[in-house]
């Protein structure tokens, strides 16, 4: 025998789940609202997503070889979804300096000073996307309105569904007059609205997401209890007040929901290990983002919601733990 | 829905290249070696010296004590030495070489024993062959399984589990012993049902072995006592917790034996070695073992002596094929990779599977990307990627505290891992470190 015998301790075999492959699948999961993205903000959209994932690449390279002196783990493909889940989430004619700024705060803050990957308590892409709508405000906010800006680089912008809404009704007008300026629901599955990059066609982005579960990647019990409970939240007020609160549908559909839902708040690092761990985080999301769009100063809620469940993670896990085998229970024969 | 165990669970794919092919019987060896510990427990003590005769199952270590085991001679001839030799375990273990007798016709005359179906024997005689004929557990825990039979008189076991699941990939050896001697088995389990007084049996198979269940269907038709369930197939339902609760929804206690839920469970192989203890007076001297692997040209099953090397049964398959980097004894799952092929079969010794280059080599550890699969699949309820890291950082007692002595190190958690964490390595490590501070305190 030429070649050694190997002696390794048991299980022999292994699946051929690998990281790489759970991070393409995320990669093929995203393509569909990519495309929505180009269709509808048209080049714009093709340089934020490039900016920003090339940014964090860059940044995740520069900073892991020349401050940590660590391995290099750009193969991982993690920095590379950080960048598509950053630009999903910004408007698509933020200044290109302003990407940038967002994809250091994401690799470099909300992700290698943590530890790097698996050991980031927050979301990466959204601290990035969190800091610079507190620290830009009017641009993070000026969203370019839908196909019109094919090509452009300079877009005309507008408001989202949910900024007409909140303003609306700050001006006391009601939801019958409201709905007659934002887009129907029609428009919002398809996508032709305004909004970030990325949050765009409710059905692109279901598509992708139920690549994700059909792949195990993730599992249906975040998404969908985000979306239930915020269709039952919303559902409540609207009922009691149809005048005053948008109807549910509405709610799932706009301001991020389901990217939210499927792509930000599931991320496998900042999310529970076990399936009741994930309901509750999942709840406790919905009711924040509810309460933030519903009462809240901003018309938005989704990204700080997910952050501030981030934080409950490690709570979470320690008290939602997987039920023992054979815990808790009497012998027959005593 | 078939039945299956609820909780985690992996489904690895099946390879049983062998599930065709007809039990073969091996050549006698010209030498057997025979290890004195081959049960968990006591070893059990050599009764035989240098240059003695032995006869075929004739007894040449006798049990220790309660939970160990008698070991007959595998064939006739004369002991050569007494010497230690490197096992399955990977370390060296007292052995008794016995040199085959070409002259003695014994040695290879195949005995035939036909179908002996009344069942004259009473309990105490019955229990008495099983202890004597040195008889373990053939699913590879190698438990003595007169220890499981042992029942106080107020025992409440209502329910005999008879494991024909064989859920490690590639092993066949239990499939085609259901196959082939159905009936034998029935009547196996009618011997222990007479003798521990229980009126009801449930033989548990996977339904990947479709004609197992067909077989022992109608062998059992007319004991209405005794049922067939076919289950779902997933990984690892063979493991005794996991098939209670996928039978009979009764989960054993932390800490606690089937027998605290009412039930015994048997393998189909131990059955079988039961049936001609009891009917034949045969004591436990050869066993069924799968040769297979992806290269391996003629992989099938035999009948094989204890004792018998490896090198004889891969010689018997087309030798060891080019590229060969692992061998293991037992299933890819949970068996041991051994150093050679010179290291013997043994009871336990379900399957000998080869391994080639692209399989054998791990890959290197990522971080953990926290994707929560390992807990999902763990069939215990646990978390091994706590587990792993608590072992790490030498945090013993937090690692007790979550449970981590109820693993059964499945490697359900490693196989699953996507950035190939060694989970059940550093588990396992922890276990061993924390019995070895138990015993230290007692
Ligand atoms: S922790 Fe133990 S019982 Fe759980 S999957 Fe891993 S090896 Fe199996
Ligand atoms: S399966 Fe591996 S990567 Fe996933 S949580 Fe467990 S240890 Fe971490």
């Amino acid at each position: 025998m030429a070649d050694p015998i190997i002696i390794s301790a048991s299980p022999h075999v292994h699946s051929d789940r690998t990281s790489k492959r759970v991070m393409y699948d995320v990669l093929y999961a995203l393509i569909p609202a990519f495309l929505v993205s180009i269709y509808v903000f048209g080049i714009n959209a093709l340089i934020l997503t490039s900016v920003a994932v090339i940014s964090c690449i860059v940044f995740e390279y520069l900073i892991q070889k020349y401050l940590l002196k660590t391995e290099i783990a750009i193969a991982d493909g993690s920095a590379l979804i950080t960048g598509i889940l950053l630009a999903f989430n910004l408007p698509s004619n933020l200044p290109i300096w302003m990407i940038i700024i967002g994809a250091f705060i994401a690799i470099g803050v909300a992700k290698l000073s943590f530890g790097g990957l698996g050991y980031n308590i927050f979301n990466p892409a959204l601290v990035g996307r969190v800091f610079l709508l507190v620290c830009f405000p009017v641009q993070m906010t000026s969203w370019p309105i839908a196909v019109e800006n094919y090509l452009s680089l300079d877009a005309v912008t507008g408001e989202t569904t949910l900024g007409i809404i909140k303003e609306g009704l700050m001006y006391g007008e009601t939801m019958t007059t409201i709905s007659e300026k934002i887009p129907s629901v029609m428009e919002l599955l398809l996508g032709i609205t305004s909004g970030s990059a990325g949050e765009m066609s409710a059905l692109a982005l279901l598509l992708g997401g139920l690549f994700l579960i059909v792949r195990k990647v993730i599992t249906w019990h975040i998404p969908v209890t985000i979306l239930v409970t915020m269709a039952v939240m919303t559902g409540v007020f609207w009922l009691v007040n149809p005048e005053l609160y948008a109807n549910p549908l509405i709610h799932i559909l706009s301001g991020g929901a389901i990217l939210g839902a499927f792509y930000m708040a599931t991320d496998l690092v900042t999310s529970p290990m076990t399936k009741k761990g994930m309901v509750i985080f999942a709840i406790g999301i919905a009711i924040i983002t509810v309460v933030i769009r519903l009462f809240g100063a901003y018309p938005e809620g989704v990204s700080f919601a997910i952050l501030i469940m981030n934080a409950f993670v490690p709570l979470i896990d320690k008290y939602f733990k997987p039920r023992r085998f054979g815990n808790k229970i009497k012998s027959k024969i005593m | 829905m078939l039945k299956t165990f609820p909780k985690g669970g992996i489904h690895p794919a099946e390879n049983k290249i062998t599930s065709s092919k007809a039990i073969k019987r091996m050549p006698v060896p010209k030498v057997v070696y025979v290890p004195i510990a081959q049960h968990i427990g006591i070893p059990s003590e050599i009764i035989v010296d240098r240059k003695d005769k032995v006869e075929i199952g004739q007894v040449i270590a006798k049990s220790g004590g309660f939970v160990s085991s008698n070991i007959h001679s595998p064939v006739a001839g004369t002991v050569t030495k007494l010497d230690m030799i490197v096992d399955t375990s990977g370390y060296k273990k007292q052995c008794i070489v016995i040199r085959t007798d070409v002259k003695n016709e014994s040695n290879f005359e195949v005995q035939d024993f036909p179908l002996k179906k009344e069942i004259t024997m009473g309990q105490k005689d019955i229990l008495k062959h099983i202890t004597d004929s040195g008889i373990v557990g053939l699913g590879g825990a190698t438990f003595p399984s007169h220890v499981k039979l042992d029942l106080k008189n107020d025992n409440k076991v209502d329910c005999l589990i008879i494991n024909g699941v064989e859920c490690e990939p590639y092993l066949t050896a239990d499939h085609r012993l259901m196959l082939e001697r159905a009936d034998e088995i029935i009547v196996g389990i009618q011997i222990l049902m007479h003798a521990l007084h229980i009126n009801e049996a449930v033989i548990g198979i996977e339904n990947n072995k479709k004609d197992a269940v067909k077989a022992l269907k109608r062998a059992g038709q007319s004991d209405k006592r005794i049922k067939v369930a076919a289950l779902q197939v997933k990984y690892p339902q063979g493991s005794e917790k996991q098939l209670i609760k996928a039978i009979l929804k009764r989960e054993v206690p932390k800490g606690g034996l089937p027998m605290d839920v009412g039930v015994i469970v048997h393998n189909v192989g131990t059955i079988f070695s039961i049936y001609l203890a009891v009917q034949y007076d045969q004591p436990l001297i050869e066993r069924v073992v799968t040769v297979t692997g992806k290269k391996i040209e003629n992989a099938s099953n035999f009948w094989v002596k204890i004792g018998t090397p490896i090198k004889d049964l891969v010689a018997e398959v087309g030798g060891l094929p080019e590229g060969t980097r692992k061998i293991v004894n037992g299933g890819p799952m949970m068996g041991k990779a051994i150093k050679n092929t010179d290291v013997p079969v043994t009871k336990g010794t379900s399957g000998i599977l080869v391994i080639s280059e692209d399989e054998a080599s791990r890959q290197d550890p990522k971080n953990c990307i926290r994707c929560g699969h390992c807990v999902f699949v763990c069939p215990m309820g646990l978390e091994p990627h706590l587990l792993m890291n608590l072992s790490e950082k030498g945090l013993y007692e937090r690692a007790a505290s979550e449970d981590i002595m109820t693993c059964i190190e499945c490697g359900s958690c490693s196989y699953v891992c996507p950035s190939h964490r060694p989970l059940l390595d550093y588990i396992r490590f922890g276990k061993s470190i924390i019995k070895k501070l138990n015993t230290a305190k007692n």
